[in-house]
């Protein structure tokens, strides 16, 4: 039992540097909402039952255009399939006789930060610890849209200009660490950065939106790794040369 | 926009499914040595993918995001924690901003 409090502390733990930035970043969308002319409330509200990034940014467009709801449908789809993978990933981190009940609590605060922490734990993945990791990621998560909701309007431009690019430091923050240790993940992630930059500038492929853009970048180089350099059991998560 | 809670709804349904479905559906170990791989490496190369080249557009300049970005790898590479390198790459930002004006 004890065993159980303590991966619930540690995933607090772990989880509060996702949580501050989080807090920057969903600032920034609470900003943007408010903008778009949702209240407050709604605002927060869509942090709170999302708790996604880019599928929040790119909802908030598609409301403001006044889209079908089959348009918001797709779109959240294409964006977030990513999460599909990630939560594929991690059902092979946990033990099979983890509770159904348990498996969709953890699937509500699969992001990309909490699936980087959640994949670099070592050995199985306890559901306590996924608990503490989610709830505070969640309370930085709906605090700062509040936050940002509510007195967005008041701050200059030049820091909700710097608050931008808090959510790709983040990004690069789980990257980088790991493909220093793993040049195999380097590689991987490099492919992923030119192609990405392919398909957004060159002719006819800069028509393909950036959700599908994603999802064929995505599959394209982890798919290209997993053929060039097959990850062994013993060797994962493993330092290589 | 009294249909704001409908689009809350939807994103939030469709968002969940995704997220929900693998896991409650994929009980075994996946014994392919492929997919195991693929699901290795997926993480980093979407994430990669969607920080480049969106990170260039995300401030008001691409200078001062390109200076964010840099930050964000040196800080990154010496295993700084995720606060700090988002803290670094804002910072990096909001100076260069505040200089080229």
């Amino acid at each position: 039992m004890s065993q159980k409090r303590n991966a619930f502390r540690e995933g607090l733990k772990d989880g509060l540097p996702i949580c501050l930035g989080y807090l920057a970043v969903s600032f920034a969308f609470g900003i943007q909402a408010v903008s778009t002319g949702l209240s407050v409330f709604q605002s927060t509200l869509i942090s709170l039952t999302n708790l996604t990034s880019a599928g929040q940014f790119a909802g908030l467009g598609i409301i403001a255009a006044s889209g079908s709801f089959l348009e918001m449908a797709g779109v959240q789809f294409i964006i977030n399939l990513r999460y599909m993978l990630m939560s594929a990933a991690i059902s092979q981190k946990l033990s099979p006789e983890v509770s159904t009940l348990k498996r969709l609590g953890i699937a509500f605060g699969m992001t990309d930060e909490v699936f980087g922490i959640s994949a670099a734990r070592p050995g199985m993945l306890e559901p306590a610890y996924s608990a503490g990791a989610i709830l505070i990621a969640m309370l930085g998560w709906t605090l700062g849209t509040f936050l940002g909701a509510y007195s967005g309007e008041i701050l200059p431009a030049g820091l909700i200009s710097a608050l931008g690019v808090a959510l790709y430091g983040m990004f690069i923050a789980i990257v980088i660490p790991v493909a220093r240790d793993d040049k195999n993940i380097m590689i991987t992630a490099m492919a992923a950065v030119l192609l990405s930059s392919i398909f957004t500038f060159a002719p006819v492929l800069n028509t393909i939106s950036s959700g599908f853009r994603i999802i064929i970048v995505t599959v394209v180089s982890a798919g290209a790794a997993a053929i060039l350099f097959p990850v062994d059991d013993a060797e994962e998560g493993a330092c290589c040369e | 926009m009294n249909n704001v809670y409908i689009y809350i709804l939807v994103m939030a349904a469709v968002t969940y499914l995704i997220r929900a479905l693998p896991l409650t559906l994929i009980r075994k170990e996946i014994k392919s040595p492929f997919i195991r791989s693929f699901l290795y490496y997926v993480p980093y190369a979407t994430l990669s993918a969607m920080t480049v080249p969106a990170i260039f557009y995300a401030t008001k300049n691409i200078w001062s995001a390109a200076a964010g970005f840099v930050v964000a790898l040196i800080l990154a590479y010496m295993r700084k924690s995720l606060l700090t390198v988002a803290a670094g790459a804002c910072t990096a930002v909001f100076l260069i901003e505040l200089f080229m004006v």
